[in-house]
């Protein structure tokens, strides 16, 4: 399946903060063009810091990548920094939306678009984000900071797709949102992955909903990817059925803290 | 009455010219958190620069104040990137630090190479009386209340609708999340800088015409520290109205009270506005959800 090369490669990468908080520690992982792959794991896991590393967002956070290596198209994008990794076509929506408050929906679409060089065509793009999210269009003039937390998560995707990413790196979209906002959110994020043609890398706690949407999964677990496969493959994992759907062999939801989670965490890293 | 009206021209003018020293205060606490004591300095230095292009080199007026701008703008961005860059993620309070020191050099700079006396200023704004019904004001006082609300709109429509006016913004909501955008903090940090050096060489121009040049005009770029807490230290049209109010104050105590009085009286009104509103009255307000 791997014939053609990934879009985006992570090879085996380590990433310290402060200098000495090692976090990740030896990830791989690979996206192909036009792919939904999910990155799946418990709070703590490395998930974000991975994003940050893709992004070049590590830096204000005293985070480094000081082993491995990433390759967006073949080339490698880890010494960049964010704008230019921004201007190659990676995006992130960080974790928490992160929407600017004190300006407008529309001021906050334009200035996703800061890097776009094809300027006349921004205001068509925010047309084409309206019709994706019409509920934005009619808040487009009211300050960001007061709309709901669905609302706002709608215009950090809309921001993101002004910039016309190739790869999307989307952090958590469903924290904090109602069940039927989720599945809204997630809709979205399949067609724009199939009418744009927006590569995506999805983190999510929330697995059952991400793997239903994905082409491909990788699960981590303290800095190290422990699974990976389609998300059928790792649906029928007993582990992953265990302590990421919630569920036991006769099918009923359990604890997420149960000890037991802890042994079979360190079988997995053996 | 028309003493009022007198009072209020000359008030406005020098309100005018506080806002433009304030815009560029503003510009900086905005996006990067710093407060600029060299903000006044930068004032003496466009006045001086201005100075320097038309009475020392003999330049056209006009030549004079778009190099006076164009060297501002370099000034501005070079002390970003030489002496601000460097301490980007340290404390906000090395940087505050900093700008202290920064303030000396350039007061020094200017005194090693225009001397500390005095000079007149060969005005090219013109000057002579202007009746408006009874009352008699100056022209350039007129003139300088337009070219400052000229420039500070001119700043204000950058803010709203251009690219990196939104960027500005942007960072100063959230500087990660606007990295993400690929907005380059370093780049906008600078431009912050150039663009407040040139408010405040605008602001200088128009001083030097009405009272010429000489050392103590950076005196009346201090007024940008009641005019930014009055107005809000984060806010544009807080910064233009309140160099409105803090020169309206100056001119009538100390037209109507006494002389003296209008160095005090504009700090009592700030106590008292503070007392109020701590965060100035256009400071910014906390969105909060409920
Ligand atoms: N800026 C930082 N400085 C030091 N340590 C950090 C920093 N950011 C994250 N860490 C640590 O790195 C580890 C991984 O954090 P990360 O945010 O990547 O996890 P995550 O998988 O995204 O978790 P969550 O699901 O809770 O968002 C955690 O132990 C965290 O404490
Ligand atoms: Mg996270």
């Amino acid at each position: 399946m791997n014939a053609q090369a990934p879009l985006l490669a992570v090879n085996n990468i380590e990433v310290i903060y402060n200098e000495v908080i090692l976090v990740l520690k030896g990830l791989s992982l690979e996206v192909q063009a036009g792919q939904i792959v999910a990155l799946l794991g418990a709070n703590g896991a490395g998930k974000t810091t991975t994003l940050k590393a893709i992004s070049g967002l590590l830096k204000p956070e005293d985070g480094k990548v000081t082993d491995g290596s990433i390759e967006f198209m073949g080339e490698p994008i880890h010494r960049l920094d964010a704008e230019e990794i921004v201007r190659r076509g990676i995006f992130q929506v960080m974790e928490g939306r992160r929407v600017f408050e004190h300006l407008s929906v529309e001021e906050n679409l334009l200035a996703g678009a800061y890097t776009r060089r094809d300027r006349h065509a921004i205001p068509q793009d925010i047309e084409r984000v309206y019709t994706y999210f019409p509920r934005l269009k009619e808040l487009r003039r009211r300050r960001a900071g007061y709309l709901s937390g669905g609302e706002q998560q709608m215009l950090a995707i809309g921001r993101a797709l002004m910039a016309r990413p190739r790869l999307m790196l989307l952090d958590e979209p469903s924290l904090g949102l109602a069940p039927l906002l989720v599945k809204e959110i997630f809709d979205i994020i399949r067609r724009i992955n199939a009418q744009e043609g927006t590569t995506v890398l999805l983190v999510e706690q929330n697995a059952r909903l991400a793997l239903r949407v994905a082409d491909y999964g990788y699960i981590m677990e303290n800095g190290r990817i422990v699974l990976e496969g389609t998300p059928e493959v790792l649906q029928d994992n007993p582990d992953v059925k265990e302590f990421y759907l919630g569920l036991t062999e006769v099918g009923k939801r359990k604890s997420y803290r149960e000890v037991k989670h802890y042994k079979r965490r360190k079988r997995w890293l053996s | 009455m028309d003493r009022f009206l007198q009072l209020t021209i000359t008030g406005l003018s020098n309100g005018m010219i506080y806002a433009l020293v304030a815009l560029g205060f503003v510009i900086i606490y905005k996006s990067s958190d710093v407060i600029n004591f060299a903000q006044g300095d930068l004032l003496l230095f466009g006045a001086y620069l201005a100075f320097a292009f038309v009475a020392q080199f003999g330049l056209h007026w006009t030549l004079g104040v778009v190099l006076t701008l164009v060297a501002a703008v370099v000034a501005g961005v070079i002390i970003e990137s030489i002496v601000l860059r460097p301490l980007i993620g340290e404390p906000v309070i090395s940087m505050i630090m900093v700008t202290i020191g920064l303030s000396s050099v350039l007061r020094a700079i200017v005194n090693a190479i225009w001397g500390p006396r005095p000079q007149s200023f060969p005005a090219f704004i013109p000057t002579q009386d202007v009746y408006i019904g009874p009352a008699v004001v100056g022209a350039d006082r007129l003139i300088a209340i337009g070219i400052a609300l000229a420039f500070l709109v001119a700043f204000t429509l950058f803010f709203r609708f251009t690219r990196e006016g939104i960027a500005m913004r942007a960072i100063a909501d959230d500087q990660q999340a606007a990295l993400s955008m690929g907005i380059s903090i370093k780049r906008i940090f600078a431009l912050a800088w150039g663009i407040a050096a040139a408010a405040a060489a605008v602001g200088g121009i128009i001083l030097a015409n009405i009272v010429g040049v000489s050392g103590d005009i950076s005196v009346l770029g201090l007024r940008v520290f009641p005019v930014v807490i009055l107005g809000g230290l984060d806010s544009i049209p807080g910064a233009i109205i309140g160099g409105a109010i803090i020169g309206l104050l100056e001119a009538y105590t100390g037209g109507y009270i006494g002389q003296g009085l209008n160095l005090i009286v504009p700090f009592v009104v700030l106590v008292l506005v503070l007392m109020v509103r701590p965060y100035g009255l256009f400071g910014k307000e906390i969105i909060e959800r409920v």
